[in-house]
């Protein structure tokens, strides 16, 4: 009977001749074909990583945003059929009480519209150019301390405790940094910093001066307008310190949703919506994270799909032009097993040693780089998002994708019939 | 020991069937050195390729030591190769990138021998091939001697039953032609089985035997008065 199948003892020698045969012939093969082949393994890993790393790091710069100059670790809103967080004051005495607060900032919200060229229209028909906005009383060294907003005043300069009818503009509520004229998001024209704009809620109207523009990547804020929170509440008449939102920054390593507990546990959440940041997440950047991280496994796909590719041919044409080498071994008796595992385990050497300096690459070069100086994109500050249990998943992918990307074509070649590898036929 | 009986091969090239072998019937004893001889395209090659179960006849029958090889499977075969047979190529057949050592040791790993085990033998084999010297040189470092002379060592390194050697000497000077043969008649003498082609009359005629083809068959099967008998 024809044995088809080597013993367990006979398949240890086959990888051991396998071993013997790849190490030579990877130690005197040309270096620069090595490196080159290396070279394109790495590519291939960074390919793999950065490309999807840099797609979800795109959405994750925007989520940090959110995160870090909006919404904070835990954020407080008020229930949906109030107008404000009612008991904000012992709200925010609690908070700031906690010693897992880091910092918070308590705003209060308004509804309002801020008009420009009331001034300088020619005629009374001509229309004013307004756009409907928030208005956010904030006590400037809270929300410094809680976001840091100063950091994003493009023009101008952030607001002080003791101003006084003076505004910072959302830059979103300019044209010139909207980029766009449309009805659905109106815009001002021709307000620079000095210019004075009218501020219209509730039947009250004020003209206000603006001190700053801000722009800071976070649409919320950017079609905000900030003041201090004393002047707003002075001018809607407001006693009661009634806040509308909370930010709230956790100090490093401390469970929002323990801090959460301890707000729900002290009954506040009768008067607010206490939410992790996670859970007041917006949901449209929950479904373009999603979408982006689709996107990167897609792109990853491609690009194991084309290591395959690039491992395949690299492989074939090695084995290609040793069919006769082969044949050789073939006829002196070398089984075609420890043929095989001497492609696949040059194919896969490749892979490692790619895999290790894409890994250099990533982890010791780009991913503190990307963090130092994140890339910017129009809607978010791009970072490279690159996890370690992940990038070893897409190398793990890659290693099997090479082992059998150089065995299919180690097999094509080891299974033609043996005297014609030897002659060349 | 060698039982070859009937045997046919034929090719079939563009559409046409060339019949190559035509129904050849010999047999070789232990300890024999046999030539196979003839003008190209006689059917030498094709004959040996056919005892080195290179190949496949299309009829007949080989056995070796009773062993009929047209019923082993393909990796029946190669193991049987490596086990029982040695081959020495025209062209040496050396691997490029391994040293004459580990050309002769590869055959010998793949035996299972342990790697010192199979690196003794392998460099009393280069002793016996006189090379020992340049154990160390790859091929591209030995002149077409030198590499013929590794390759005998790699084909005896196991201590084959049978030595099949194919032209060994065509692309070699005279000189170094005597040189590898003379390694051939101190191998037999030593007891060593060689089926050797070659189109080289005086070579031939060293032999104990020389077998003559002529069209796929044999036209002569004699035995050389200038071979020396095995001590």
């Amino acid at each position: 009977m024809k044995r088809l199948f080597l013993s367990s003892k006979e398949t240890l020698t086959a990888i051991r001749v396998g071993l013997f045969l790849a190490f030579r012939q990877i130690k005197r093969s040309s270096k620069w074909t090595t490196l080159l082949i290396i070279f394109i393994m790495t590519l291939t890993f960074l390919n793999l990583v950065v490309v999807s790393g840099i797609l979800v790091g795109l959405i994750e710069g925007a989520t940090v945003a959110v995160r870090e100059r909006h919404i904070g670790d835990v954020g407080i809103t008020r229930l949906k059929e109030k107008e404000y967080i009612e008991r904000s004051s012992q709200l925010t005495a609690a908070i700031a009480a906690s010693p897992d607060v880091a910092a918070y900032s308590d705003r209060y919200l308004q509804g309002a519209t801020v008009e420009a060229n009331y001034k300088t229209r020619r005629k009374e028909t001509d229309l004013v150019e307004s756009a409907g906005t928030v208005l956010t009383g904030i006590d400037p060294a809270r929300e410094e301390k809680m976001t840091g907003l100063s950091k994003y005043v493009i023009e101008g300069s952030y607001l002080e405790q003791n101003d006084y009818d003076q505004v910072l503009l959302g830059s979103n509520l300019l044209i010139k940094y909207l980029g766009f004229e449309s009805t659905a998001m109106p815009a001002l024209k021709n307000v620079e910093i000095g210019s004075k704009v009218r501020i219209k809620f509730n039947g009250i109207s004020r003209e206000m001066t603006v001190k700053g523009i801000i722009k800071s990547k976070v649409d919320d804020i950017d079609r905000r307008i900030y003041m201090t929170d004393s002047q707003l509440r002075s001018m809607s008449g407001r006693t009661d310190y009634n806040v509308g939102e909370i930010a709230i920054k956790l100090k490093p390593g401390v469970s929002a949703d323990a801090v959460k507990q301890q707000l729900v546990a002290q009954g506040f959440d009768k008067f607010a919506t206490i939410q992790t940041f996670e859970e007041g997440e917006p949901k449209f950047l929950k479904d373009i994270k999603q979408t982006f991280a689709m996107l990167g496994s897609m792109i990853s796909a491609i690009g194991l799909v084309v290591a395959c590719i690039t491992i395949f041919i690299v492989i074939f044409i090695n084995a290609i032009t040793r069919r006769k080498f082969i044949g050789i071994l073939k006829g002196i008796g070398i089984d075609s097993m420890a043929i095989e595992i001497a492609y696949v385990c040059q194919s896969l050497l490749y892979a490692v040693v790619g895999t290790v300096i894409g890994f250099i690459i990533v982890f010791a070069i780009l991913k503190p780089f990307f963090d130092a100086h994140p890339i910017n994109f129009p809607f978010s500050d791009g970072i490279l998002v690159a996890t370690l249990s992940g990038t070893f998943i897409r190398a793990g992918l890659l290693f099997l994708a090479t082992l059998i990307a150089g065995y299919i074509p180690a097999r094509m070649v080891v299974k033609q019939n043996t005297l014609d590898a030897i002659l060349g036929r | 020991m060698i039982y070859v009986h009937n045997l046919v091969k034929s090719y079939t090239t563009a559409g046409n069937k060339f019949v190559v072998l035509k129904g050849l019937s010999f047999e070789v004893e232990r300890g024999q050195f046999v030539a196979i001889t003839g003008r190209s395209g006689s059917g030498k090659s094709t004959l040996l390729y056919q005892l080195g179960l290179l190949d496949h006849p299309d009829s007949g029958a080989i056995k070796i030591d009773g062993v009929d090889i047209l019923k082993l499977g393909n990796r029946e075969r190669t193991q049987f190769r490596l086990n029982r047979l040695g081959y020495v190529f025209q062209d040496y057949a050396l691997v490029p990138e391994l040293n004459a050592i580990e050309n002769v040791v590869v055959p010998l790993l793949m035996q299972g021998l342990d790697k010192k085990t199979a690196y003794a033998k392998a460099t009393e084999a280069l002793k016996r091939v006189d090379l020992l010297d340049k154990a160390n040189n790859l091929p591209s470092q030995l002149s077409g001697g030198q590499q013929q002379r590794v390759s005998i060592a790699r084909a005896i390194g196991h201590n084959p039953q049978i030595l099949f050697a194919d032209e060994p000497t065509a692309n070699l000077d005279k000189e170094t032609s005597e040189h590898v043969l003379k390694t051939f008649l101190d191998l037999n003498k030593n007891g060593q089985t060689i089926v050797m082609v070659t189109h080289e009359p005086e070579y031939a005629a060293l032999t104990h035997r020389t077998i003559l083809l002529d069209g796929g068959t044999i036209t002569s099967d004699k035995k050389n008065s200038a071979y020396k008998p095995q001590n």
